[in-house]
């Protein structure tokens, strides 16, 4: 076999349940710490804090005992479209200088930070806000020991640019890297998750290929109660969510008047 | 003490008073100079700028201005490609105040991105799909145009005339005027689209999101008739106001006329182009995204009392009274009209900004509302200084109105 790097196809994506999500929050926190998240002395001003995995919290608007809630964890969402069509997804397609591109080959929409020029109109043209702009130097509070958490696979971002969810892409890297050292082409279901996805305590995030049928995001995804945010707009989102509650469902779009489940 | 450089058999106030005249908006001018200084030197944290207001206040003050500098292409489009001569008479002006406004306004978009010192990355890493490209493209040509339009009324300085090289220079620049205001006219019709357009293509805002033809969704054309309805009124509100701080008439009242006419017809016709944008929106595009009319004003303080005010207070209203000669011919109402159809066009601006951001579009989330900080204001406002600035060096030395000595004769 040639022992090269496969550049096939693949489609990551990612399965959250919500019905076993419990709103911890811990899917932030290791995010945060595996992609070098920056911090700042007072987090209470939450339009400016960076969060690539935020958890929303939804009702059912009604009273005890039927009140209900859940918890629904919002990495990028990695779309494959603008909504009218166009094979990019709108902050691909906004971009001034061609700092944010879909990956084909992966379906991961990256952020080049040292290309980016912080005019955020990225940011504008997301509907998840998935986006979020520095806006302070990077800072990790050396007598708090937070630099000794810093991971040398992530760069840190600079003041004034984009950043966003890269679904751990060096984690990517680093399994086609073993992979290609053990003379494998292809790297296993499991070899490559997100940080979110192995951190949470309940199990919720399944991730995967979604063009390949043997992975579990793929089998997932067919299910009825399965469904993704903001359907309507037909970005095409990677992200995927399970419930079995119907308003649930319907709490993920605009007021559709009846759910249907995703086909294909 | 200045006036061996003033223009030949008009009159200007003294020395001292236009110190006096010009202190206040230097202190403005150095009030935006400090909040600048802070923000490329601390960040944009010094904003009230936010991951929910990616765009706020500068975008608000750019869009505004720029569409109000529209009078400069406009004018020059109607004074050298249609031949409208009467129009002479005011086209300095016109380009003038066309030069401050898109020159404060990139001073303005220097400060609003993130890494200024990668700005030539525009240029440089070029995305083509983006509409951003194609307004920076446009705009700094066009700015390079504005400068080209500018250098022969200052080469007309009294002083700066009795050089041989420069006098003859300027005067040939005169004579290709015309090709530079149709590339003016060409460069501009790109980048007042595409600034609409920057709005219509996000898809993923229902609010802001409009169908369109070929690449181009209709934003695009609205921002363009918008920009060329309203930027002749600022141009006769400047005017105006020059005419009503000297106390003297500067331009004969059939330019005037001209630009007030047709900046009626044209926002008559933007009237029914916009109200036709607006219902398809209403009955077409926002429900497909799942949105109701009434779902965008359901919280905060922007309400459906914005779309009456823009349609037909700042809209509708001006159009019958520039489009009707007895009112326009009233100086009060043709004031009034071109502030009315000036205003409408910043809060069109506005809305498209503010108004989209402030929406969520995730039926889970949550609106947010903005309020800028004192150095969003300060640059701001130092914008407009600057324009007073300008336009007032301009006057004083330079012969902007042609006809100022003829309908000013000094007496002895």
């Amino acid at each position: 076999m040639k022992k090269e790097h496969d550049q096939g196809k693949y489609k990551y994506g990612m399965v959250i349940d919500l019905d076993k999500c419990t709103g911890c929050g811990t899917c932030m926190v290791a995010c945060a710490a595996e992609n070098n998240v920056s911090v700042r002395p007072d987090e209470s001003d939450k339009q400016r804090s960076i969060s690539w995995m935020q958890v929303y919290k939804a009702d059912n608007g009604k009273e005890f005992p039927e009140a209900e809630t859940v918890y629904f964890p919002r990495p990028c969402m990695h779309c494959e479209q603008d909504g009218r069509g166009g094979h990019a997804p709108s902050c691909v397609s906004v971009c001034v200088a061609t700092a944010t591109t879909l990956d084909k080959n992966t379906g991961i929409v990256s952020q080049i930070y040292t290309r980016c020029i912080g005019c955020r109109y990225c940011q504008a043209a997301c509907p998840y806000k998935a986006r979020y702009f520095n806006w302070w130097d990077a800072y990790f509070p050396v007598d708090k020991g937070l630099e000794r958490y810093l991971s040398p696979e992530v760069s840190p971002r600079m003041r004034g640019v984009i950043e966003k969810c890269s679904f751990c892409h060096h984690r990517l890297m680093r399994a086609r890297t073993k992979a290609y050292a053990d003379g494998r082409r292809k790297i296993k279901e499991n070899e490559y998750i997100t940080a979110c996805a192995e951190a949470c305590p309940a199990q919720a995030i399944t991730f995967g290929d979604l063009n390949n049928p043997k992975h579990k995001v793929a089998q997932l995804i067919k299910s009825k109660n399965a469904f993704r945010i903001l359907e309507r707009l037909n970005t095409k989102p990677k992200v995927y969510y399970l419930s079995s509650r119907d308003w649930v469902r319907k709490i993920a779009d605009n007021p559709v008047d009846e759910f249907s489940p995703i086909s294909g | 003490m200045d006036s061996k450089l003033l223009p030949e058999g008009v009159e200007r106030c003294s020395f001292g008073m236009f110190i006096l005249w010009m202190l206040p908006w230097l202190a403005i001018l150095a009030w935006g100079g400090l909040a600048a200084v802070l923000c490329l030197v601390k960040g944009l944290n010094q904003t009230n700028m936010s991951n929910v207001f990616a765009f706020a206040l500068w975008i608000v003050f750019d869009l505004g201005v720029i569409a109000l500098g529209a009078g400069a292409f406009f004018s020059g489009f109607l004074t050298y490609v249609v031949g409208k001569k009467e129009l002479k008479n005011i086209i300095n002006a016109a380009v003038i105040i066309g030069f401050i406004c898109y020159s404060g306004a990139t001073a303005m978009l220097g400060i609003d991105i993130g890494q200024p010192i990668r700005g030539w990355f525009i240029f440089w890493h070029a995305n083509i799909h983006s509409m951003l490209v194609e307004v920076s493209f446009c705009i700094t040509c066009y700015l390079g145009v504005l400068i080209v339009e500018f250098v022969p009324i200052i080469l007309e300085n009294r002083k700066l005339d009795q050089i041989k090289e420069l006098h003859i220079f300027g005067h040939n620049l005169h004579h290709i005027m015309g090709v530079i205001a149709a590339s003016g006219t060409f460069l501009s019709f790109f980048h007042q689209g595409s600034l609409g357009g920057m709005f219509g293509v996000m898809y993923g805002r229902p609010f802001a999101a409009r169908d369109g033809f070929y690449i181009w969704p209709w934003t695009f054309f609205l921002f363009v008739l918008s920009a060329i309805a309203s930027g002749p009124c600022f141009t006769i509100i400047c005017t105006k106001l020059t005419e009503l701080l000297t106390r003297k008439k500067l331009v004969p009242d059939n330019a005037i006329q001209l630009l007030a006419k047709v900046s009626g017809w044209l926002l008559s016709l933007y009237m029914v182009l916009k109200i036709a944008d607006t219902l398809v929106w209403i009955y077409d595009i926002a429900p497909r995204a799942g949105f109701k009319f009434m779902d965008f004003y359901r919280e905060g303080p922007y309400g459906v009392w914005m779309v009456a005010a823009e349609l037909f207070v700042c809209g509708i209203i001006p159009a019958i009274m520039l489009m009707t000669p007895k009112i326009r011919e009233n100086q009060g109402m043709l004031v009034t009209a071109c502030l009315l159809n000036c205003t409408g066009i910043i809060l069109n601006r506005f809305v498209f900004i503010i108004v989209t951001l402030a929406i969520p579009v995730m039926p889970f989330d949550r609106f947010l509302s903005y309020l800028p900080t004192w150095q969003e204001w300060a640059i701001g406002f130092a914008v407009i200084a600057y324009g007073f600035i300008v336009f007032s060096l301009s006057y004083r030395y330079l012969p902007v109105f042609p006809k100022e000595r003829e309908l000013n004769p000094i007496a002895g």
